[in-house]
């Protein structure tokens, strides 16, 4: 069928309007993605025919919620290649699927002196929830650190990697510099010291395809908007094994087999994880944006994805001064800036004042802002529905406003 | 696309003063000092005071990273506040705040702001306010001496 791009940004509601006179270019899809209005309509059946709780009445609105509930989380099993739906739970986002394996998998694991191994190219969340840890156990998080290109430097992961290492945590795609880590040879190294990695998935379900039994983790996050679904809905994959000796994260309705004040039995996998009314809507919006990735060609949205970023890290190159944040030889549509003239904001600013949306600021990776020397950067982040005019018209304003500062 | 300058932020002035800030830099002989810091960017400024005897302003400096707003401002501030007493200080603080959340118009309202004047289209970009007000909470924070200002 190809490629067909009219098609897809027809499919997207948010592209169709102007901003301050403009066509609106929405590059900030690292941040959030706009939501196809299949997905729009999915939560709008819900809320209009189908409103129930889940898993509770037997009254027949309740089975069709329950079933489109649980179809969702069958949709996200196979689009991760999970082997059973029991190893799906259904959180809150990226950072809550990280909480929980901090709470429930990293407080049981861990001991004083235990180590924790993370990377510089973090998002806060998949480092503040291992510092807090680490406060209350005694542990240590370590760290491996990158090079001036945005890459691992992946002898220092093999040096810090050792018998008291209990856990890697690492991101899969950077948030703020679009590299792809080799998750696979990490992994494999990780294994053959007996540790468990967790990967921080949030940038790479929309980047790059997933199939968590290939990739051989044993956790993998992420959440659904950045994935075109709706946002306040996350997953937590994990091999079922390990799920089943994790205690429960949250005590509530829905992860018990009983109660009395004496003792309560908890729920099966995945119900265990999942206390209190899910996001019911919202899980069926991220089955709705699963469903609508299926009917395109995965290979054929990397194919573009990586021309948009070829050709974006050249017309921004071309810029005189302006100096690419990121450079890694294995890269995704993230392209981070930082002008000599121009603070990131007053650049958000002025190219905000053409239609454009970037994101500026730190981007929650305040480590990498470190290691560059810089306060923060801007950061264009191209999804499948961007196309080299937009990119052009992004150029064009960062030239209008160094000519502002100039 | 037309570029015409859609926004009044942007003007001359602030420009011109992000270019070349006044009264930039370290203080050594400061009375009163204060870190002030926006999480919501990684601005981080420093603003130092010296008051003599008779609780006047004689000296004020700043210095640290940011935006044309937030330099712009920091530099237009200090600027504004020398020779004040400290209670002028505190006054012109409480216009310069409500000018920039929008709650006193320049054109409408008396003040005291005078060039000040010229931040008053902020309160139209939420996100920049904080820029703006940022080395002014900070100089406030180093009067009623609290060492670390953090606008969240």
């Amino acid at each position: 069928m190809g490629f067909d791009i009219t098609s897809i940004r027809n499919d997207f509601p948010n592209l169709q309007q102007t901003v301050h006179g403009e066509p609106l270019v929405y590059l900030d899809n690292a941040a959030t993605t706009f939501k196809p209005q299949s997905v729009i309509d999915a939560i709008t059946n819900h809320y209009s025919h189908e409103t129930s709780n889940v898993h509770r009445g037997v009254h027949h609105l309740s089975e069709v919620a329950t079933a489109a509930y649980e179809g969702a989380r069958e949709k996200v099993r196979a689009f991760l290649n999970a082997n059973s739906t029991k190893e799906i739970i259904l959180t809150s986002g990226t950072t809550d699927s990280i909480n929980l394996m901090a709470q429930s998998y990293g407080r049981a694991l861990l001991d004083e002196g235990d180590e924790i191994l993370i990377t510089e190219m973090e998002h806060h969340s998949n480092i503040v929830p291992w510092q807090m840890l680490c406060q209350e156990k005694g542990c240590v998080l370590k760290v491996v650190p990158m090079n001036d290109d945005g890459e691992l430097i992946i002898e220092e992961f093999h040096k810090l990697l050792n018998a008291k290492t209990k856990l890697v945590s690492v991101v899969y795609i950077s948030n703020s510099l679009g590299t792809i880590n080799p998750i696979k040879d990490i992994i494999k190294a990780a294994h053959a010291q007996g540790t468990s990695v967790i990967v921080d998935g949030a940038q790479a379900v929309s980047h790059t395809e997933i199939d968590v039994q290939d990739l051989d983790c044993d956790f993998f996050a992420f959440s659904a908007h950045k994935l075109y679904g709706p946002t306040g809905v996350g997953v937590l994959y994990g091999k079922e094994a390990l799920l089943d000796t994790m205690a429960p994260y949250r005590g509530g309705g829905d992860m018990i087999a009983s109660v009395t004040f004496e003792k309560t039995t908890y729920n099966v996998l995945p119900y265990k994880f999942e206390a209190g009314t899910p996001n019911v809507a919202g899980v069926i919006g991220l089955g709705a944006a699963i469903d609508y990735l299926n009917t395109l060609d995965f290979t054929d949205i990397l194919q573009y994805k990586q021309k948009l970023l070829a050709y974006g890290t050249d017309q921004l190159s071309s810029i005189k001064d302006l100096r690419l944040i990121g450079t890694a030889k294995q890269k995704t549509s993230i392209l981070s800036f930082v002008h000599p003239l121009i603070h990131a904001h007053d650049m958000g600013t002025l190219v905000d004042e053409q239609g454009i949306a970037i994101r500026t600021g730190h981007h929650c990776t305040q480590p990498v802002m470190k290691h560059f020397g810089v306060p923060a950067t801007s950061r264009a982040s191209l999804a499948m529905y961007n196309t080299t005019e937009e990119i052009d018209a992004l150029v064009k304003a960062i030239l209008h406003a160094v000519e502002v500062f100039q | 696309m037309g570029y015409d300058s859609k926004t009044e932020l942007y003007q001359q002035v602030i420009l011109e003063h992000n270019k070349k800030p006044r009264n930039f830099g370290k203080m050594d002989d400061a009375t009163h000092d204060a870190e002030g810091y926006n999480p919501l960017c990684g601005d981080q400024l420093h603003v130092y005071l010296h008051i003599n005897a008779d609780n006047v302003i004689d000296n004020i400096t700043f210095e640290g990273e940011g935006c044309a707003i937030s330099k712009a401002s920091g530099s237009m501030m200090t600027q504004a506040l020398k020779g004040k007493t400290m209670d002028e200080a505190k006054a012109l603080f409480t216009e310069f705040h409500d000018l920039v959340t929008g709650k006193l118009n320049p054109e409408k309202c008396e003040h005291h702001l005078g060039k000040l004047a010229i931040f008053s289209g902020i309160w139209h970009f939420p996100s920049r306010v904080k820029c703006a007000s940022l080395s002014w909470h900070t100089m406030k924070g180093a009067l009623d001496k609290e060492q670390t200002i953090s606008t969240e």
